[in-house]
């Protein structure tokens, strides 16, 4: 229960990080830190299949191909990025209130789609479950990355050099 | 041992860049070409390979659950050869050494991941493969760097992740309702609940991602401006074989494995494929630039291989099954005359062009027997995938189906006669009186496909009662792992 507590704190505290910090290599590596706490929280909670498509897809693939695309950009100035942080202010100032609210709706309306049925996943090891049942995805993470590397490179490494 | 038609090209693409850059330039292509080459002797003849028990035995210790059944074997074939015509036209292209080992590196890790889709039978490991294979179009698609070839692939981009979205979504949906990614689990849980709203609203989410991803009418935006814009090579590949994986495969195959038939999808289908085939050949028709026609054509043919799926008939499925390989033999063919052309004259805009197989003989007669078999014109290959697909249609008593699809097939010859009598008939222009027939490996594609099509037209009886036969009962058997 402690554990479940603090990283949930960590969860909000990372995201929180995410969105509001001023570079944006570090709201990426944001990102993954959230999106690994968040596997994390999903096996706790018995979901071994959701915790890898998490894990894969959001703190695997997506971080690495922003922060090698990142790294070959020009960063903003200081004075740029506080003037898009006033504009990314005053465009969603209203965001929490909408989120709170459409939360509060779904609570009262009390929808609960009709689920037939569902098989329950058993708690395993995380390093049995990757390895011995996600292996091929693994594999083809692996190939993923290799071609997004060769992307950056190909596509933005030589223009960049040009 | 199937395992190691994945295993290959990584390991491939990791040895490519291991020497000094002198010597990675120089293997860029032949080791690429091994790869492809053991990719088809795999396939042709799977278990008589002496070495098959070490194979089999390091695949198993790898534990990749490949399976193979005959609509595999046959995605497997096409993906070998597409990938080595696309090799010998790129080596013709390519400006440099250099441009050819990135062509090479990325081909490997696409070509790694259509083997992927093609073997997997969990779900989201289609998707990461999926994945692999969209990233990897995107970077071949802009490998020439000018303005038109990155719409292209921006395009590409921005739709495929929409298609990516739905299905990432139906992914989500089908492990709510079976608890599991294995075709077999979504499979069980979509035959025992067939119309609960949950499962209706995934097998929606992942048509329409498959409709995307093959290109089929409405959902067709990005087609045109990805073949037309990719360089010669690339455009090979992605009409002759990584559409039709990507979308028409991975449609065929949950199709096959997951939703099993019903008269929803079969309307569904039907539709798609009707709009497909007549909206398509309409829009090749009116095109002026032979690249953007050829790619309205790909569309009007992929319609075809929705019809024969959406007729849920043994006798349909075999008919799409092989209307899709003589597709990626007849399109392939076609883009390859497309790249001599263009290489040649320089322009793809037919009116600028006449007369051209006084001087490329070799490129004039096979895009003729290319088109006539994309007319179904007897008795070359397409004609009989066709006749498979219509009668099908017709037995299970479609036949306003099967007429619609008979009337589209007169388009199909009017727009591929119209290419036909303006870039290779009549007096040749002025200014391409001294023009030479297309490179070496052109020709050399060229032919090989050309052969394929005569060769599979005229023995059709023998490979009607050896093959095709055999694909439809034996999809989602095995025949190998």
């Amino acid at each position: 229960m402690v554990l479940d507590i603090f990283l949930l704190s960590v969860l909000v505290l990372a995201s929180l990080w995410t969105v509001m910090t001023r570079s944006i290599l570090r709201s990426a590596i944001g990102l993954a830190l959230t999106s690994v706490i968040l596997t994390i929280v999903m096996f706790r909670l018995n979901a071994p299949l959701a915790a890898m498509f998490e894990l894969s897809v959001c703190a695997g693939l997506i971080s690495v191909l922003f922060i090698s695309t990142i790294s070959l950009t020009q960063p903003y100035t200081n004075e740029e990025v506080l003037e898009r942080m006033k504009i990314m202010f005053a465009r969603f100032k209203f965001l929490p209130i909408l989120l709170v609210g459409l939360g509060a709706f779904l609570f009262f309306m009390n929808i609960r789609p009709f689920v037939p049925f569902y098989y329950k996943e058993s708690l395993v090891d995380v390093r049995v479950f990757l390895w011995d049942l996600r292996r091929i995805d693994i594999f083809g993470q692996i190939l993923i990355l290799l071609v997004g590397v060769f992307g950056v490179v190909i596509l933005f490494k030589e223009r960049v050099k040009k | 041992m199937y395992s190691w038609l994945v295993l290959l090209p990584f390991l491939g693409v990791i040895f490519l860049n291991l020497p000094s850059k002198t010597v990675r330039y120089k293997l860029a292509f032949w080791l690429s070409l091994f790869i492809v080459v053991v990719q088809l002797f795999f396939v042709i003849v799977p278990m008589s390979v002496a070495w098959s028990r070490i194979l089999d035995s390091l695949g198993t210790f790898l534990k990749m659950n490949f399976s193979v059944d005959s609509l595999s074997q046959v995605l497997l074939f096409c993906i070998g050869l597409v990938a080595l015509v696309t090799l010998f036209v790129q080596r013709e292209m390519a400006q440099d050494e250099k441009q050819m080992f990135n062509f090479a590196n990325v081909l490997l890790l696409v070509l790694a991941g259509m083997n992927g889709i093609v073997l997997v039978r969990d779900i989201f490991s289609l998707y990461v493969f999926l994945e692999i294979t969209a990233i990897g179009s995107f970077i071949l698609i802009s490998l020439d760097e000018s303005f038109s070839a990155f719409e292209g692939a921006f395009k590409y981009i921005i739709l495929s992740i929409v298609a990516t979205v739905l299905m990432l979504l139906a992914i989500g949906l089908f492990v709510l309702v079976a608890g599991s990614t294995s075709f077999e689990a979504i499979g069980r849980a979509f035959a025992d609940y067939p119309n609960v709203f949950l499962i209706r609203l995934a097998m929606g989410l992942f048509l329409s991602g498959c409709f995307i991803k093959a290109g089929l009418m409405p959902f067709h935006g990005w087609l045109p401006d990805a073949y037309a814009s990719a360089p010669a090579s690339v455009s090979i590949l992605l009409a002759g074989i990584v559409t039709k994986v990507v979308g028409v495969y991975t449609l065929m195959r949950v199709v096959v494995s997951i939703f099993g038939f019903d008269p929803t999808l079969r309307t569904i289908l039907f539709l798609v494929g009707i709009v497909s085939i007549v909206f398509g050949a309409l829009a090749a028709l009116g095109q002026g630039d032979f690249k953007r026609m050829l790619a309205y054509s790909s569309i009007s043919q992929v319609g075809y291989i929705i019809l024969g799926l959406g007729s849920f008939t043994l006798l349909g499925l075999a008919g799409a099954v092989f209307h899709l390989f003589n597709h990626a033999i007849f399109k392939s063919l076609l883009f390859v005359n497309s790249a001599a052309v263009e290489s040649r004259t320089g322009t793809r805009h037919m009116d600028s062009l006449s007369g051209l197989s006084q001087r490329m003989p070799v490129t004039g007669v096979t895009s003729i027997l290319a088109s006539l078999s994309a007319a179904g014109v007897p008795p070359l290959a397409g004609f009989w995938s066709k006749l498979l697909i219509i009668m099908a249609l017709w037995f299970s008593g479609f036949i306003w189906v099967a007429v619609i699809a008979v009337l589209a097939s007169v388009l199909t010859l009017a727009y591929f006669l119209k290419f036909q009598r303006k870039v290779f008939f009549g007096t040749i222009a002025a200014d391409f009186n001294n023009i030479k027939e297309a490179g070496f490996g052109l020709m050399v594609s060229s032919v090989i496909l050309a052969a394929i099509i005569i060769g599979v037209g005229v023995l059709f009886p023998f490979i009607f009662s050896n093959f095709i036969v055999f694909i439809s009962p034996l999809i989602g058997g095995t025949v190998g792992t």
